[in-house]
C-alpha cells in the first residue's frame, strides 16, 4: 500500500525504532497517524497519514442548496463550528450581494469572538496538560462549557451549532443569553488572568516550550501557515485586519505577534488573543445599545428562511419558504472566494455557482491541513515529547483536516 | 482602490507574458485570469518574486471539472500578496484525458498537500511533485471522485431526480 511509511533503514540490525504516535491528541487514536522512526528519544523521520474520517463534505456540497451546506461546515472545525457556519453564510451573503444590518454584524462578531476563546482555550490547556500540568486545564476548560451554553440559548445546539441563517440569525438573542454573554465578560478575565499567572511565567513550562520547534517567518509562509502559528514567527496578518468582513473595521483590536515562532510564542499568542476576543465581545455590546433593538436578519425574503409561525399563518411567508426549499432562488453565476479568520487561520470558502440550485464547485481551504503538514518536517531530529507539545501547539482539528 | 492595483497587476503580466494573460476578469474584485500550462511555472514565479507583483502567499491550489469540454479540468490557484493587500486567482485549464501541469512545489512548500488533494480528487498530475500519492482517499479507490461523472448518491433511487433539485 501506497501510504505505508517508506522506511529510511531497512536493516534488521537497525537500532531505530518504529513508533505509531499517540494516544496523546485526541484524534490519534485513529483518525490520523504519525509512523515515526526513533532513535532513542530522538525522531529520525515520520510520516503523517491523514483521510481517516474523510468524509467528502465537497462532493456533497455539489449537491446540496446552499442553507443545507451550514450542517456541513459545522464539521470543519468542530471547536468554533459558529466561525465556519457564519464564513459560509458570508460567503453566500457576498454572492448574492447582501448588505447585512450593523446589529446583526455585531451579533456575528460575539458568536465569532466567543468561538475563538472557546477554539484557543482548548489549543493552550493542551499544551499545558502536554506538559504536565492538569490544573491549568482542568481550570480554564469550563469556560468553553459556559460558551456552549451561550450556543445553546441561542440556537439549541452545543458543539455542532449550524447557527445563523443566510442572511443573518434565526431568532434573536433573548435576554438570558446576553445576561449569560454578560456573567462570561465578567468572569473570564479573572480566570484567564489566574490561569496565565499559573504558566505565563512558570519554569517548567518555559522550559518544556520556549525554543521547542522554533518556525522562521520565512519557513511559515513558504508553507502557507496561517492563524496563530503564523502570527507567533511574527507575521502580523490576521484576515479580520487584511479584509475585514462583518463590519470588523468598526472595532478597536490589536492582532499580536511574536517573534521567534517556537511553541511558547504561539502560546502567548494565542493567550494574548483571547483578551482581544474579550474586548471584541465588550465592545460589541457597547455598539449593539446604539442599533435599533429587534433586527436579527437582513430583509432579503427571497434567501432567508421565514420564521415557522409566518409560514403556517401567512401566504407570503409560505410561498418565500416554498421557493427556498424547492430551490427556485435566482443566485447569480459568479464565482467568489471568501476568507474569514478561523480559529487556525484563514479559512477560505471557494464558490463556484452555475445559476443552479446546488454549488457548481465547492472548496473549503481548511487551515488545520495546510498548517500540519509540516509536522513531520518540524519533528525531525526533536525528542518525542517535543513533538507531542508541537502538535497540541498546532491545534489540528482532524474534521479540518479531512473535510 | 483594489481595482488599480487589478489593473496594474495585469499590464505588468500582459507585459512580460504576451497573449498568454486570457479570460481576464474581476468578480467580485479579486482579478482572475487565465494561462497556460506551458507558461504557468514562469508566471507563479513572476507572480511570486517580482517586485511589483509581490505574492508570496500561496493561499490555495485545487481544481474544477467541466465535463464535456477539450480541457476540461480547471486548477485554480488562489494567491495572496501580503504587503499590497491584493489577492489574485489563476487558473489553467488541461487535458480531461491527460491532465499533467507542472508542480507549484519549487517554489512554495505548501503546495504539497494542495497538489495530493488536487490529484487525489481530480487525477491531475503535478510534474515534478516530489511525493504525488492519494491524499485523503484511501489507495485502492480506483477513481478520481471529484470529477463529475461519479454521482454522489446511489443512481438507482427513484425519489431523487436531478429536476427537482436544478442539476
Amino acid at each position: 500500500m501506497n501510504n505505508q511509511p517508506v522506511y529510511t533503514d531497512n536493516d534488521p540490525q537497525s537500532e531505530l525504532v518504529t513508533l505509531n504516535l499517540g494516544p496523546t491528541h485526541p484524534a490519534t487514536h485513529g483518525v490520523f497517524q504519525n509512523v515515526l522512526q526513533l532513535d532513542g528519544e530522538r525522531i529520525v523521520s515520520g510520516v503523517s497519514t491523514i483521510g481517516y474520517i474523510h468524509r467528502a463534505f465537497e462532493k456533497i456540497a455539489e449537491h446540496r442548496p446552499f442553507y443545507q451546506i451550514t450542517p456541513l461546515t459545522d464539521r470543519l472545525n468542530y471547536c468554533s463550528s459558529p466561525i465556519n457556519n457564519m464564513g459560509w453564510h458570508m460567503t453566500v451573503e457576498k454572492l448574492l450581494n447582501i448588505e447585512m444590518p450593523k446589529r446583526v454584524d455585531y451579533l456575528r462578531v460575539i458568536i465569532m469572538e466567543l468561538s475563538r476563546i472557546s477554539d484557543h482555550i482548548i489549543c493552550n490547556t493542551i499544551i499545558a496538560q502536554d506538559t504536565g500540568a492538569t490544573t491549568t486545564f482542568l481550570y480554564l476548560f469550563q469556560f468553553r462549557e459556559h460558551i456552549y451554553e451561550i450556543y445553546e440559548e441561542i440556537c439549541g445546539a452545543r458543539l455542532t451549532t449550524n447557527i445563523g441563517r443566510i442572511g443573518g440569525f434565526e431568532r434573536d438573542f433573548n435576554d438570558i443569553a446576553f445576561a449569560k454573554i454578560n456573567k462570561f465578560l465578567k468572569e473570564f478575565p479573572v480566570a484567564l488572568r489566574e490561569f496565565e499567572n499559573l504558566l505565563n511565567r512558570n519554569r517548567i513550562f518555559i522550559d518544556r516550550t520556549a525554543g521547542v520547534a522554533k518556525v522562521t517567518a520565512e519557513t511559515a509562509l513558504n508553507y502557507s501557515w496561517s492563524g496563530p502559528l503564523l502570527r507567533a514567527t511574527g507575521v502580523d496578518y490576521d484576515v479580520r485586519v487584511s479584509e475585514p468582513y462583518s463590519s470588523y473595521q468598526d472595532f478597536d483590536f490589536e492582532v499580536p505577534v511574536g517573534t521567534s515562532g517556537d511553541i511558547y510564542d504561539r502560546y502567548l499568542v494565542r493567550n494574548e488573543e483571547m483578551w482581544q476576543s474579550v474586548r471584541l465581545i465588550e465592545q460589541a455590546m457597547q455598539k449593539l445599545k446604539n442599533e435599533p433593538a429587534g433586527i436579527f436578519h437582513a430583509d432579503v425574503p427571497d434567501f432567508y428562511l421565514p420564521a415557522k409561525e409566518e409560514v403556517y399563518n401567512n401566504m407570503e411567508a409560505l410561498i418565500y419558504h416554498f421557493k427556498i426549499v424547492m430551490g427556485e432562488i435566482d443566485a447569480p453565476k459568479a464565482e467568489v472566494y471568501h476568507a474569514v479568520e478561523g480559529g487556525n487561520g484563514e479559512l477560505g470558502f471557494y464558490l463556484i455557482n452555475d445559476g443552479g440550485r446546488t454549488p457548481y464547485r465547492l472548496h473549503f481551504r481548511r487551515p488545520s491541513f495546510i498548517n500540519y503538514q509540516m509536522f513531520a518536517k518540524m519533528s525531525e531530529g526533536m525528542l518525542l515529547s517535543d513533538a507531542i507539545i508541537n502538535m497540541s501547539s498546532m491545534n489540528i482539528i482532524a474534521g479540518e483536516l479531512d473535510a | 482602490m483594489a481595482e488599480n492595483k487589478n489593473q496594474e497587476l495585469i499590464q505588468v503580466l500582459t507585459e512580460k507574458f504576451g497573449d498568454k494573460i486570457i479570460g481576464v476578469q474581476e468578480p467580485y474584485g479579486l482579478l482572475t485570469f487565465e494561462t497556460t500550462k506551458d507558461v504557468i511555472s514562469e508566471v507563479l514565479k513572476f507572480l511570486k518574486e517580482g517586485e511589483a507583483t509581490n505574492f508570496n502567499f500561496l493561499t490555495d491550489i485545487t481544481a474544477v471539472h467541466y465535463p464535456g469540454k477539450k480541457h476540461g479540468i480547471a486548477v485554480v490557484y488562489h494567491l495572496h500578496s501580503m504587503v499590497n493587500k491584493v489577492r489574485v486567482r489563476v487558473k489553467v485549464f488541461i487535458d480531461e484525458q491527460h491532465p499533467g501541469i507542472p508542480t507549484a512545489t519549487t517554489l512554495w512548500n505548501g503546495a504539497n498537500w494542495m497538489e495530493r488533494e488536487t490529484y487525489d480528487f481530480f487525477g491531475v498530475k503535478f510534474e515534478g511533485h516530489p511525493d504525488l500519492r492519494r491524499i485523503l482517499n484511501m489507495d485502492d479507490l480506483g477513481v478520481h471522485p471529484m470529477l463529475k461523472q461519479y454521482p454522489l448518491e446511489d443512481p438507482n433511487r427513484v425519489d431523487k431526480k436531478d429536476e427537482y433539485f436544478g442539476r
